[in-house]
């Protein structure tokens, strides 16, 4: 049975590349990167290997920690990260537990991630070149640490689907997440301040790790090669009970969840709350407006890039408050507001793929591409200007460099502009293997990575020739150390946006008119 | 192959839909393979066939979501092809196997359908509220559809496809899932409207509701045309179910399977 589980997973993930060869070519891709890593670590572990024990033992054991941490939290944020083997597919084949978990558990080694682990776990044997016996006893731990990591992933999940089958749950926590996530340089680098004499700490720290679940694992060859036995078998010890918990979470949670059959708490409403279609025109562009509109706020795929968006500039103002003062904070953030409305305008280059087949309703109803296209455009465009607005002005302020207020304006709604025209052509061109309706909106499609990028950098690098004129005018501003020109780039970055769109939007409608049932076609593929 | 009845609101009427010749290849599988129908104005045309057998592709390509390979579909005498923003105000489609905008409550998404087609904002929200009360959706109707049942999912799509009161209603599996109170009141709903003269086209592969709801019919199997005419001629004498079987072919002559049985 267990061999079983193991073929099905093989056997999906061969298939997946008879879809597409991209899904090959994406793998690839993914599996050389990942392999690159690895070499990195191993030859760093073997490098390490000449240092002293004490180093070796704190290093493997923070790392090693960090590492389970990562395999703990990951699977909450990309809630149906890997959901390739749901195990609530199986709740009708009678399978028996033991061989399920097994199953599931060796299956999670077949895919990048879990293999990575494996293999840099026991290579942490590298490390212990010069105690042989250390080195054996790290290739078993290794494998142990991997397993425990895997298996506490699965746990996680297990533990969460309660929770998570709640579609509301579902669509909040994998964006209140990501907030964490994307300030974590801030974060980071707050904390190694804090704490300024940090590698002083470090190796109490990994001493103290070492007797938790965290990282007794790890701890086990590094104390063996310093000759304290006894504290190694101890920590061994809570390692094995560690797993021991860690499955008996695991298989009380399944065994929970497969006889509670998800089901999506609601209470019914009755009618009369129109939300945006109230309030945008009541023509057919105007409804796929207020649609669009409905969707950035309802549905997580498209909320999530509402809350990173405006995060990116305050990453980047983060960066500068290093070197610069507030000055340079505030002009980055002025013009990070840029950068800001052009991620949300640029957002509606994957519209289609996002709405897959429910597409069909725009098809159905005989809507003009004009009116698809000017909707799309006026809900990313309602969006994206506040929020540049919002930013510019913060930036003026915090700088209060009033005479460079009109650039960064003009820099915006360029950026603005060309987010939405060439948005409104490739959208109408390319469909994108997105996550579907309902899943999570960080969930990566394996393989859909290669054309998915080159669109993505075609588009930023297009947004960059498009916005090139209002640049001219702002470099040559700051080389001669003036703001003469922000007024002329201001009128120019209003002018372009207004070309922009329009172009976009003419574009976008011919070849939507030309080629919906493609579009169609292609997102139905996809489901 | 084809069987033009006269229609039976009298006069001269051009079919309703006129389906010459389309077909439609997926890498090696012919789904549709030259399937020409004619469905006379104001009948309740039932389109019937094996699993697979192309119903979905066929209507698909009738109504626009899908361009044919070759082929021609007109509906009341406008190409689909030619000028779909024409042809697709004559029709209303409820499609199988699409998802809807479903993060939208049920209201807004049978609003949004009629504001798609230009109606005006009056007339939708009054014919949102009887649609909704029709089709007992009323005091769902601001849950989001993502939160629907299955059955009460197809009855919204239902209502999207009725808001612009088409003339030429295309229906694929119109009753999966749907319960059966709510599948007598979409009965007496559509049997209303093509006693108006309206046209309806519903695809299933229950005989008996087909048998009974239906005046014409049309079998289809393998990307083929095996029959078609009024529900009459086309089961002459035997049972819909039966007759069915015997143009398809395909039942087990075997004694099945013998280890199946419990004592």
């Amino acid at each position: 049975m267990v061999a079983h589980l193991l073929k099905l997973k093989l056997d999906l993930l061969r298939n997946s590349f008879k879809r597409t060869p991209w899904q090959l070519v994406g793998l690839i891709i993914g599996g050389l990167y990942g392999l690159g890593m690895l070499v990195m670590v191993l030859v760093g572990l073997a490098v390490l290997g000449a240092a002293d024990t004490a180093l070796i033992g704190t290093v493997l054991v923070l790392a090693g920690s960090a590492l389970f941490v990562g395999w703990l939290i990951v699977p909450v944020v990309l809630s149906g990260l890997d959901m390739t083997l749901d195990p609530a597919r199986f709740t009708t084949y009678a399978i028996p537990m033991r061989s399920l978990l097994a199953g599931l558990a060796l299956s999670s080694f077949i895919g990048i991630p879990g293999i990575i682990t494996l293999i840099a776990a026991m290579g942490t044997a590298a490390a212990y070149w010069q105690h042989p016996i250390a080195a054996a006893a790290a290739l078993v731990c290794g494998a142990l640490a991997a397993l425990t990591c895997v298996v506490a992933a699965r746990a996680m999940t297990a533990a969460s689907t309660s929770l998570a089958s709640s579609r509301r749950f579902k669509d909040v926590s994998g964006i209140v997440m990501l907030v964490p996530l994307m300030l974590l340089g801030p974060i980071m680098a707050g904390i190694s301040t804090g704490l300024s004499d940090f590698s002083a700490y470090l190796p109490k720290l990994a001493d103290t790790l070492s007797w938790t679940p965290l990282g007794a694992i790890w701890a086990v060859p590094a104390d063996m090669s310093g000759g304290a036995f006894g504290p190694a078998a101890l920590k061994f010890l809570i390692a094995l009970a560690t797993l021991a918990v860690l499955l008996w979470i695991w298989q009380t949670c399944l065994a929970k969840a497969l006889v509670t059959p998800a089901y999506a708490g609601s209470t019914s409403r009755s009618a009369g709350k129109m939300g945006f279609f109230g309030m945008f025109p009541q023509t057919p562009a105007g409804a796929v407006a207020a649609r669009c509109l409905t969707y950035w706020f309802r549905d997580p795929r498209y909320s999530a890039g509402l809350v990173i968006a405006p995060l990116l500039p305050l990453v980047m103002m983060f960066a500068a408050s290093q070197s610069g003062g507030l000055a340079s904070m505030g002009l980055i953030l002025g013009y990070g507001g840029a950068f800001a409305a052009f991620l949300v305008a640029w957002s509606i280059s994957s519209d289609v793929s996002y709405d897959n087949t429910a597409f069909a309703l725009h098809l159905a109803t005989g809507l003009s591409g004009r009116d698809d296209r000017t909707g799309r455009v006026m809900a990313a465009g309602v969006l994206a200007l506040p929020l540049g607005l919002l930013f510019t002005f913060a930036g003026a302020i915090a700088s209060g460099n009033w005479a460079a207020y009109p650039g960064m304006l003009g820099l915006m709604l360029a950026a603005t502009g060309a987010g939405l025209g060439l948005a409104s052509i490739f959208s109408a061109r390319f469909t994108m293997n997105v996550p579907l309706p309902g899943e999570s909106p960080m969930k990566a499609k394996p393989g859909n990575s290669f054309l998915a990028t080159l669109v993505q950098m075609s588009g930023f690098f297009g947004a960059l020739v498009l916005c090139a004129p209002v640049g001219v005018f702002l470099v040559i501003d700051l080389v001669q150390g003036q703001t003469t020109l922000a007024w002329p780039a201001l009128a120019a970055g209003a002018v372009l946006a207004v070309v922009y769109v329009a172009v976009g939007i003419n574009v976008g409608a011919a070849l939507y008119n030309k080629r919906a049932p493609e579009l169609l076609l292609a997102v139905s593929v996809d489901r | 192959m084809t069987n033009p009845i006269a229609p039976s609101s009298g006069g001269t009427r051009p079919p309703a839909l006129s389906i010459r010749g389309i077909a439609k290849r997926f890498g090696e599988k012919i789904a549709v393979d030259n399937i020409s129908l004619d469905v006379p104005a104001g009948s309740f045309y039932g389109l019937v066939g094996p699993n697979g057998a192309g119903k979905t592709t066929s209507l698909s390509m009738a109504t626009g979501l899908l361009r044919p390979d070759a082929g021609q579909v007109l509906v009341q005498g406008v190409d689909v092809w030619a000028k779909p923003l024409e042809a697709k105000k004559l029709m209303g489609l409820l499609p199988d196997g699409v998802r809807l905008f479903d993060r939208l409550s049920g209201e807004q998404l049978v609003t949004y359908s009629g504001l798609l087609r230009g109606m005006d904002k009056d007339t939708v929200a009054e014919r949102v509220k009887d649609l909704l009360a029709a089709l007992d959706l009323t005091k769902d109707a601001g849950t989001l559809v993502v939160d629907y049942s299955a059955g009460m999912t197809k009855k919204i799509a239902l209502a999207a496809a009725l808001i612009h009161a088409p003339s030429l209603l295309v229906l694929d599996e119109p009753f999966e899932s749907v319960d059966p109170v709510s599948a007598a009141n979409i009965r007496d709903i559509l049997h209303d409207y093509v006693n108006s003269g309206g046209t309806v086209i519903v695809s299933s592969h229950v005989m008996d509701l087909v048998q009974r709801m239906c005046d014409h019919v049309a079998v289809i199997a393998g990307g083929r045309v095996l029959a078609a005419g009024t529900v009459d001629e086309v089961r002459g004498g035997m049972s819909l179910e039966d007759k069915f079987v015997e143009l398809v072919g395909g039942r087990n002559q075997t004694a099945g399977l013998q280890w199946l049985r419990t004592s």
